[in-house]
């Protein structure tokens, strides 16, 4: 394929994916380290503390030498917004597989993106449907960068259940963690899809995540304190905070459905939003 | 202030009187192996001396030959994948999260599960130097790359005696998830 690299918008646009991954692997945001840094102060278990001290020295280094703070670089998640005066066509698509080959070679990152059979490996985190690219209408031309790592992407569950079963939303959540336990990196952030289909449920969740963390309605304060109460801890080595933080994201559905969706995040909930301007 | 044991590759009967829960400082040569390579060696032979070897479950960030980023990988994928390894002498397993029950077991009298700080990749990339690589043909994430320690900083999650703070942990969970949710 032949890449529009003439075109100002495809230069602008996949300059942006590739600075916006950059910032993301290498600089939690604010709101993130905030809620790690009271975790360390709540805790009373030398060895949870222990681990979370480790965390946060180890988000020091990442952002002083500008190196990628965890190795799994994830899989590259998308959003763009495009206002009306930008037309939507693949150039923006291609723009963002581009500056996902560019990040992985510059950053670098490391290359995640196999063949699912196969498990042949691109080498530069792009392949069929990689990057997964959603598109939203917007006032400006925006790219957000989510890279999603697998240890805490494996862990995540979705439930079809009855429409009169709301009740059990909170222990579905719950359950998550306890079936997950220290494999996905907590303390974890939990994205929580309710409502909608079986597959928009799950953007939903995902979606949730880029929400910030530093407010929680009561019902997502219900969930992580359901959560907490686990005593999983930093790494499933015992403590109080297994969870930074629960945000839900609803649809509305069908009246015989209620989806809901559990994205785990790891500690490191990397995500940028840089804005284009050509 | 706690206190830390200092240990050194290759590993030997040292490791019998690590208790879960005991802080480690681990230096000396260590593998690194996720999934592809566990079957690789599993299929055509360990390519290092695997008496008194430790494993480390990370897929690295290496760039002109130098470790960027090193953290641990979710250990418990490779539950099925690690008795072979234990059984020709491999005294020590480094990742994160854990493993199974039939892993606890067959360290029992011969090894340790060492956990290391999940997605710490600089803090840990820090402590390493790389030395070189086998089946690099499975790509940077899934080879096995040589990597000589210095005092990387770990909790004995397993011990040779059956205990396994995991597993502990997992229980009380279990225990306030039927409490609240029966």
């Amino acid at each position: 394929m032949v890449l529009p690299e003439d075109d100002p918008l495809f230069r602008a646009l996949s300059a942006a994916t590739c600075r916006a991954f950059r910032e993301a692997v290498t600089t939690l945001p604010q709101d993130v380290v905030e809620a790690l840094r009271s975790a360390a102060m709540r805790e009373p278990s030398a060895l949870a503390k222990n681990e979370l001290k480790n965390i946060l020295d180890n988000i020091a280094i990442a952002e002083q030498r500008a190196l990628p703070l965890c190795q799994d670089t994830g899989v590259p998640v998308v959003y763009l917004t495009v206002p009306s005066h930008v037309p939507f066509t693949d150039t923006l698509i291609c723009a963002v597989g581009e500056g996902v080959r560019r990040a992985t070679r510059e950053i670098p990152l490391r290359p995640n993106v196999v063949s699912p059979l196969k498990r042949e490996n691109s080498g530069d985190n792009t392949g069929p449907g990689m990057p997964i690219v959603h598109v939203r209408p917007g006032s400006c031309l925006s790219v957000t960068v989510l890279p999603k790592g697998a240890g805490a992407e494996n862990m995540s569950r979705l439930a079809m259940l009855l429409p009169t079963e709301r009740e059990k939303i909170p222990r579905f959540v719950a359950e998550t963690m306890l079936i997950a336990g220290g494999r996905p990196c907590p303390p974890v952030i939990l994205g929580v899809g309710i409502g909608g289909t079986f597959d928009g449920c799950a953007a939903l969740a995902k979606e949730a995540l880029l929400l910030p963390i530093d407010t929680m309605d009561p019902f997502e304060q219900e969930l992580c304190d359901a959560v907490n109460a686990l005593g999983i801890g930093p790494m499933g080595l015992g403590g109080k905070t297994t969870a930074l933080a629960v945000k839900v994201r609803m649809a509305a559905c069908h009246t015989a459905s209620l989806p809901v969706a559990v994205n785990v995040q790891c500690w490191a909930a990397r995500h940028c939003t840089v804005e284009v301007t050509w | 202030m706690v206190t830390r044991t200092s240990l050194t590759t290759p590993l030997g009967d040292e490791v019998l009187s690590l208790h879960a829960g005991d802080q480690v400082l681990l230096s000396g040569i260590v593998y690194t192996a996720r999934d592809e390579a566990h079957l690789m060696m599993k299929e055509s032979g360990i390519p290092f001396d695997p008496v008194g070897a430790a494993i480390y479950h990370c897929g690295p960030v290496i760039k002109d030959a130098r470790i960027l980023a090193a953290g641990p990988t979710t250990s418990a994928r490779l539950n099925a994948l690690t008795g072979f390894l234990l059984d020709r002498g491999v005294r020590a397993l480094i990742g994160k999260g854990g493993m199974g029950a039939e892993v606890a077991r067959a360290l029992i009298g011969r090894g340790v599960y060492l956990s290391c700080t999940g997605g710490c990749a600089v803090l840990a990339a820090s402590k390493m130097s790389l030395k070189g690589v086998y089946f690099e043909e499975l790509g940077m994430a899934e080879a096995i790359w040589i990597i000589e320690l210095d005092s990387l900083p770990l909790v004995v999650g397993i011990d040779s005696h059956g205990n396994d703070l995991f597993a502990d942990i997992a229980l009380g969970a279990n225990k306030q998830f039927h409490r609240t949710f029966t």
